[in-house]
């Protein structure tokens, strides 16, 4: 069996080992995140998140996924 | 009488009460006490989201925003890059517009950085934002803010979560006397009576955070604010009596024994 190439990328400040070609959209839905919730950065640039099925990570990409907490 | 409704950004509110959701218990004592203030909009802030604790609540899971106006802010930042940013997110979580900008420029006082502020007013301002500035009380930088496109003006009545109520009357009014935006009173409200102040001195709405959500009972000060706000419009609108240093009595002489 051919042996899936792993990419490393950083969500929200933690190291993450992902197969090669996941997307963004997996990734948010692994984490059980509801769209209507949350933004999205890839690299420091705010993403559509209706696209986020066709954008495919790369080793040491960086997301950002934010909501609203309490605040003042 | 002409209807009293406080409009921000063509937007009208039946509250002049601005709420924060920090700093509270937990998200239940929050939406309780937002409840029992009347308050239709309540400041949010932009955060990471929890990856490693997934079933831990959220905001919105307690605080419907089709029901409350949320306004986004940008509690923590301190240069116009980190504001910029905060609220380019937060609008694209689902579209807000309406939000506070507050550039903070001292770690220790959380007084504002008035030039970052102004820079990031006018940049955000023509990104289509609405923006409620946090400002220092100073009619100068209010004005400017206001030429740059500034939909409302929230100088401080004193360092944020200081409790230490209006600390200039005199700049307060004269910034009420010389624009038409909504001015709201933004950090420092300590007691109920604070809220009455500054809309006693012409504000349009009173935001209290730290106030309410350090209280001893939170829900009980959530509503003697509610009702601070409301008396001090009423008495605004009403025309005070001139003061004096003479007694006028209240009861007439005629008739007397």
């Amino acid at each position: 069996m051919k042996k899936v190439k792993k990419i490393k990328i950083n969500l929200n400040g933690i190291p993450l080992f992902l197969p090669k070609g996941t997307s963004v959209y997996k990734v948010i839905k692994k984490n059980n995140l509801y769209l209507n919730k949350i933004a999205i950065e890839l690299n420091k640039e705010i993403i559509n998140k209706k696209k986020i099925k066709k954008i495919l990570l790369k080793n040491k990409d960086k997301i950002e996924i934010v909501h609203f907490i309490g605040g003042g | 009488m002409k209807k009293d409704t406080f409009i921000i950004s063509s937007k009208k509110f039946n509250s002049r009460l601005i709420v924060g959701t920090g700093k509270y218990k937990n998200f239940l004592e929050c939406s309780k006490a937002i409840k029992a203030s009347g308050a239709n909009i309540v400041t949010v802030a932009v955060r990471r989201v929890n990856i490693s604790d997934k079933k831990k609540p959220v905001l919105m899971d307690y605080i419907d925003p089709k029901k409350i106006t949320y306004l986004p802010n940008t509690a923590g930042c301190f240069s116009s890059e980190e504001a910029l940013r905060t609220l380019r997110l937060a609008r694209e979580i689902g579209g807000w517009r309406l939000v506070k900008l507050e550039v903070l420029g001292d770690k220790k006082s959380l007084l504002p950085d008035m030039i970052e502020t102004l820079k990031s007013t006018e940049v955000l301002s023509k990104e289509g934002f609405k923006v409620m500035v946090y400002c220092n009380d100073d009619p100068l930088m209010a004005k400017r803010l206001e030429n740059v496109g500034a939909v409302a003006i929230m100088p401080l009545a004193a360092p944020i979560g200081s409790g230490l109520g209006i600390q200039n009357y005199t700049n307060i009014k004269i910034i009420r006397k010389q624009t038409k935006l909504p001015l709201i009173i933004d950090a420092g409200i300590g007691e109920a009576s604070d809220a009455t102040i500054a809309m006693e001195l012409g504000c349009d709405g009173v935001l209290v955070n730290t106030a309410i959500a350090q209280a001893k009972k939170p829900l009980e000060m959530a509503i003697a604010m509610k009702y601070a706000v409301i008396a001090g419009r009423k008495s605004y609108l009403s025309g005070r009596i001139k003061k004096s240093l003479t007694g006028f009595a209240s009861t007439t002489k005629k008739g007397i024994i």
